[in-house]
């Protein structure tokens, strides 16, 4: 299935947001979601199914002002 | 020194952690001016670790951490950012931006209030980022806020405390309400003047880490943060137009 992937378009085979965590290379990444611009909590990660055109935000800690 | 939603923080100096030369310039800045809290933000993970070794470098500082919400527009993308920072930061603090125009990075007071409700509700603790508008400060307060963060100038300016009045005024009418002034300054001299106010706090990022040598300028704020708030405490002289001598008129000699 084809989703969006902080902006980029992606490949994935995996149905929920853990799986494709996984699968995308974020498995032990510090990391917070977001799909379709709704946050979703780590704890929710193995219920939140996706979908074909989702769009997934991966966001890490960065440098801030 | 200040106190933020009962924390005691150690320093009146709050840094941002962005745009220095090198991350070892970073962390001896922290290190030599001793700034008590380090705001930190969220981007796109790019898939090269750099978000492990930045979070791992800034617990490494042992400073309390202040998430922002930097680049938000709408109250919707501040209060899901706010959210996303509370879980990777593991801190109920947010330092509030809701940005109203991308030329000033003006602050939108009426999005402000709107989030800061909600964020309020939603049980985090909000530094909300605003202009020095008193009615605005009130609303912050109703809705929950109990830190306020007026601007010195626009982010990244440079130009000091644009609006003395306004600043003095804001925080003669909430004189019990933690203040610091956020984004703006440009040389310790203002954040002297801040603490001369009455102002508790200073948060910048620019200053710092673009001045030629960020850990000394760091520390130069720091020095000034003393001294303003020693004024301060100091009670200063009040102003006046006419000259006053300050040496004893009364003996002098009759010598024309």
């Amino acid at each position: 299935m084809k989703i969006t992937v902080n902006g980029e378009l992606k490949h994935i085979s995996a149905t929920t947001l853990q799986t494709a965590l996984v699968e995308l290379g974020y498995a032990d990444a510090r990391v917070a979601t977001a799909v379709n611009e709704t946050f979703v909590p780590s704890s929710a990660r193995a219920g939140q199914a996706l979908a074909e055109g989702d769009r997934l935000e991966i966001l890490a800690p960065m440098q801030g002002g | 020194m200040p106190v933020f939603y009962d924390i005691d923080i150690p320093s009146r100096l709050m840094l941002g952690t962005a745009q220095y030369p090198s991350p070892r310039i970073l962390t001896d800045a922290f290190r030599q001016s001793g700034a008590g809290i380090a705001t930190v933000s969220l981007r796109r993970e790019g898939g090269d670790g750099a978000g492990a070794s930045f979070w791992q470098m800034i617990r490494d500082l042992g400073v309390a951490i202040l998430p922002n919400t930097a680049g938000c527009h709408s109250v919707r993308e501040a209060v899901t950012t706010a959210h996303m920072a509370q879980e990777v930061f593991q801190t109920d603090w947010i330092k509030l931006e809701v940005i109203g125009h991308p030329d000033t990075l003006q602050p939108d007071p009426f999005g402000l209030v709107e989030a800061a409700r909600i964020l309020t509700e939603d049980g985090f603790k909000v530094f909300p980022y605003m202009t020095e508008d008193g009615i605005l400060a009130g609303r912050l307060l109703d809705v929950g806020c109990r830190v306020l963060m007026p601007w010195g100038a626009p982010i990244g300016t440079g130009l000091g405390l644009n609006n003395p009045y306004g600043l003095r005024s804001l925080r003669a009418q909430f004189p019990d309400v933690p203040m610091v002034i956020d984004a703006g300054l440009g040389l310790p001299s203002h954040a002297a003047a801040a603490m001369e106010m009455g102002f508790d706090a200073v948060l910048l990022n620019t200053a710092v880490a673009k001045a030629g040598d960020p850990v000394a300028m760091a520390t130069a704020f720091a020095h000034a943060l003393q001294a303003g708030a020693l004024a301060r405490r100091a009670d200063p002289m009040p102003p006046r137009d006419m000259a006053a001598p300050s040496t004893p008129v009364i003996g002098m000699a009759r010598l024309v």
